[in-house]
């Protein structure tokens, strides 16, 4: 039964690719096709391109990233927590608390260093 | 599904194996189909309502009540020409709107339309949903970075911040209908709502689930990733076509998949009065129950995309990071807390289940009052600091305008 499940996960991903597949590809044999220079040049607001697209961008980036990270990790390994939390006692309470507690007392670090700021 | 299954087998003597995979494949085309067919509606929808909003009539030409115009839009961007510039990585920007369908249309695969009508009922129903529409990150991302364009990449830089930061507080909060029913698969999580709507004693969950989750979607008033007025149309500048027709398919079946998960998370998704597996009208009333349900959630939704202004990206970030992500933390710690502070009942039922829930109640408001009271000290705090630098009678409705007069 589980592996049928999974056989529709499966064929769903087999067809999905073709939905939206099959409109650009009748789209690519409809429409006129005039490429000239000018029209394949990268928009600039009208103007002609001026300098490099890999611009220098924020380092803000990164932090965000690395905040989110932990907290990615931390969510896969709750999710089976919260699955058998029923079943479990009151220290599972506790030893989920403390490890959420212990992952937001990162994200108060970040606060308190300046990470979370935009400036 | 099977008496389909019998007659395959039966009158047409397929074998048992090849009858279970062409109801799989059927199954599959039904499902997608419908999903895809939806924006077709919801985009008449959602410009009928914004024109009502705006007090306008909108759009009402083509067929009656102008129905026949996203028909007639799809059939002029079938006519436009698919432009792709000529320093983009081609590959990637080929394969991008690709993925941004693909990616939502998946996520139909486990969404449970009624008891009896779900495509696959995983045991990691949800884990399933919120990985693959990560992949829609992903497709925008390619989307930037292949255009080769600076609005484009600025698009796709903010899409990262954004997207991964609203994915923090949207787990966090599905975390709790998880911990309720003790399952991820789906089903399992609307038939832990028989009783009592999980809304009803976890609103903080629903309500945070459904920001982060509009959010996630990037629509107003979190579209800064392809903010019009500031980075043109952010990462889908360079698209044109078809190609283009397929990220805006993405977003709004994006939509309307966030406001069916949260239907089904939190308002119980097919449940309500005479939905019985054993009748025949039962599932069918599901998935009534399950559609109103959705377009009340998904009204409530344009109500949000036509009323507020877009968020400048500093205030965004420190949304979540500051107000979302904690709030939903302490969430989820009081929500189990209190959880496991009653008894599981004996047997379900809405009066053996209320004690648990009032219990939950009490510690959302709680929280609620705790949060406010909180957001109110700041609030004053922020005021007073530019309370100095701001003439206070430029703004005091009640202040004599004598130079105003004077002008007139």
């Amino acid at each position: 039964m589980e592996l049928n499940e999974w056989v529709f996960v499966g064929a769903f991903l087999a067809i999905a690719w073709t939905f939206p597949l099959a409109p650009i590809l009748a789209n690519y044999f409809l429409a006129p096709s005039r490429p000239s220079r000018i029209k394949r040049d990268t928009y600039e607001c009208g103007v002609e391109t001026v300098g490099d697209t890999w611009v220098q961008f924020k380092v803000q980036y990164y932090l965000y990233a690395l905040i989110f990270l932990v907290f990615d990790v931390e969510m896969v390994l709750l999710f089976p927590w919260a699955v058998a939390y029923n079943e479990l006692g009151m220290f599972a309470f506790l030893a989920g608390g403390v490890f959420i507690l212990l992952l937001l007392e990162g994200l108060v670090y970040a606060w308190r260093k300046g990470a979370l700021e935009w400036s | 599904m099977t008496f389909i299954e019998e007659i395959l087998r039966e009158q047409l003597g397929l074998s048992a194996d090849l009858a279970a995979l062409l109801i799989v494949f059927g199954g599959v085309l039904v499902v997608a189909t419908g999903g895809l067919l939806t924006p077709i509606i919801t985009i008449w929808l959602e410009r009928k309502v914004a024109a009502r909003f705006q007090d306008r009539i909108g759009p009402n030409r083509v067929g009656p009540l102008g129905l026949l115009q996203t028909i007639a839009d799809v059939l002029k961007l079938l006519s436009k020409e698919q432009i792709t510039p000529r320093d983009a990585d081609k590959v990637v920007f080929f394969l991008a709107p690709i993925l941004m369908v693909v990616s939502v249309v998946t996520m139909f695969a486990v969404i449970p339309f009624s008891p009896l009508a779900i495509g696959a009922d995983l045991s990691i129903g949800i884990l399933y949903a919120i990985a693959v529409s990560s992949l829609g990150t992903i497709a925008i991302l390619m989307g930037g970075w292949g255009s080769n364009n600076k609005y484009a990449l600025l698009g796709a830089f903010r899409v990262i911040a954004q997207l991964l930061s609203y994915e923090v507080p949207m787990i966090l909060a599905l975390l709790v209908p998880v911990l309720l029913a003790g399952t991820m698969s789906m089903q399992g999580i609307t038939e832990a709502q028989a009783n009592i709507w999980f809304v009803f004693f976890v609103p903080v969950a629903a309500v945070v689930f459904f920001i982060s989750s509009t959010a996630e979607v990037g629509r107003q008033p979190f579209d800064l990733l392809e903010a019009e007025s500031e980075i043109v149309a952010g990462y889908n500048i360079e698209y044109s076509g078809m190609q283009f027709a397929m990220f805006y398919l993405g977003e709004w079946l994006h939509a309307v998949v966030i406001c069916l998960l949260t239907a089904i998370l939190f308002l119980g998704g097919w449940q309500g009065p005479l939905v019985n597996a054993d009748n025949v009208i039962g599932p069918i009333l599901g998935m009534v129950y399950l559609i109103a349900k959705t377009t009340l959630l998904y009204f409530v939704h344009m109500w949000i995309r036509f009323t507020v202004p877009r968020l400048r990206i500093d205030h965004l970030m420190a949304f979540n990071w500051k107000f979302l992500v904690p709030l939903s933390v302490f969430n989820m710690l009081i929500v189990a807390f209190i959880w496991k502070l009653f008894p599981a009942p004996e047997e379900p039922g809405f009066v053996a289940e209320l004690p648990r829930a009032l219990g939950v109640l009490v510690g959302n408001i709680a929280l609620v009052a705790v949060t406010l009271s909180l957001l109110q000290g700041y609030a004053t705090r922020e005021r007073q600091k530019v309370e100095g630098l701001v003439d206070e009678t430029l703004y005091d409705p009640r202040a004599p305008r004598v130079a105003a007069s004077a002008t007139d």
